[in-house]
């Protein structure tokens, strides 16, 4: 195990989106072993600090790998592109429009005479809209141009957006119940 | 983080919140985002024959400093001309809203925002 290495390196994962979720969870449970701090308890202080290290690089290779957002935001990150620190704001207007009109509709909605009904459609479009950008996404971050890399970064923009959304949804669906 | 009292009156009270018909060829429509936060923002301005601002609406799905950033500036152009709106700068409503370096963003959405308006509109009168 390397600190230096990437997550994926890290977990021994292809440095792809498509991953096995299945697999870097096994993986992670026998990282996790090898780094159980009682295993360490008879070391000295300098390897115990390096295995708290380790376990703390570990914990963030899992959160990062297991969600889509992150993962491909990662993988963004890994070719000189952070869109979680940027503060840009050239967008598609039709897509920003649209994301205007849903943000009202989840606004609007406990006010619905279904709001159940309303918020799990809402999620439903969300989850529409977000399956095709990870699918362009996951095709794009393969190919090494930087056409196809800039193209990766505007479908996550657009899955960031998304993801604002479906939070939200959720948060007023804990309101509700 | 704490808000400054100017942030909090307009997230409280926001100015001007409401929408115009974008189809009215009086009214320029601005429509911006931020990736970053997911932030978007709506602003819309209602022109008069001579060029003036007559009125304007915002609706804003984001942060107390995005939404104050984008109150103030709503405020601010009525009665502007197209160009004195044009050059708005966000250095100005951070300052006047005390915005933190970490929200200085929500101030350059709302200007953003105000020059994607003006540009609409002097697009749909073929200027």
């Amino acid at each position: 195990m390397d600190i230096k290495q990437n997550f994926f390196e890290f977990y021994g994962l292809p440095e792809a989106f498509d991953i096995d979720l299945g697999q870097l969870s096994r993986r992670h449970l026998e990282l996790q072993k090898k780094l159980h701090p009682d295993r360490y308890a008879h070391l000295s202080d300098q390897e115990r600090r390096l295995s708290a290290q380790y376990t703390a690089y570990l914990n963030e290779g899992y959160a990062t790998l297991r969600s889509s957002l992150l993962r491909a935001q990662y993988l963004l990150k890994l070719r000189g592109i952070d869109t979680h620190n940027e503060s840009s704001t050239v967008m598609d207007p039709l897509f920003l429009m649209q994301q205007m009109e849903l943000r009202e509709r989840v606004e609007e909605a406990p006010q619905h005479a279904d709001p159940e009904a309303e918020l799990a459609a809402l999620a439903e479009d969300v989850d529409k809209m977000m399956a095709p950008l990870q699918a362009e996404f996951c095709n794009e971050i393969l190919a090494p141009e930087e056409t196809s890399v800039n193209a990766a970064a505007v479908a996550v923009r657009k899955m960031q957006f998304l993801d604002k959304l479906r939070r939200e949804i959720e948060r007023l669906e804990d309101e509700l119940y | 983080m704490a808000y400054s009292e100017k942030v909090i009156d307009h997230y409280e009270n926001p100015r001007n919140v409401g929408k115009m018909d974008a189809a009215d060829h009086s009214v320029g429509t601005g429509m911006v985002g931020a990736p970053a936060c997911g932030d978007v923002m709506r602003l819309q301005i209602k022109v008069s024959d001579t060029g003036v601002i007559e009125d304007a609406k915002f609706k804003t799905y984001g942060c107390g400093s995005a939404i104050a950033s984008s109150s103030l500036v709503t405020e601010w152009v009525k009665g502007m001309t197209l160009d004195q709106a044009a050059e708005l700068k966000n250095t100005q409503i951070a300052d006047e809203l005390a915005l933190p370096p970490v929200k200085i963003h929500c101030s350059v959405l709302a200007e953003d925002a105000i020059k994607a308006a003006v540009a609409d509109y002097k697009q749909k009168q073929g200027k």
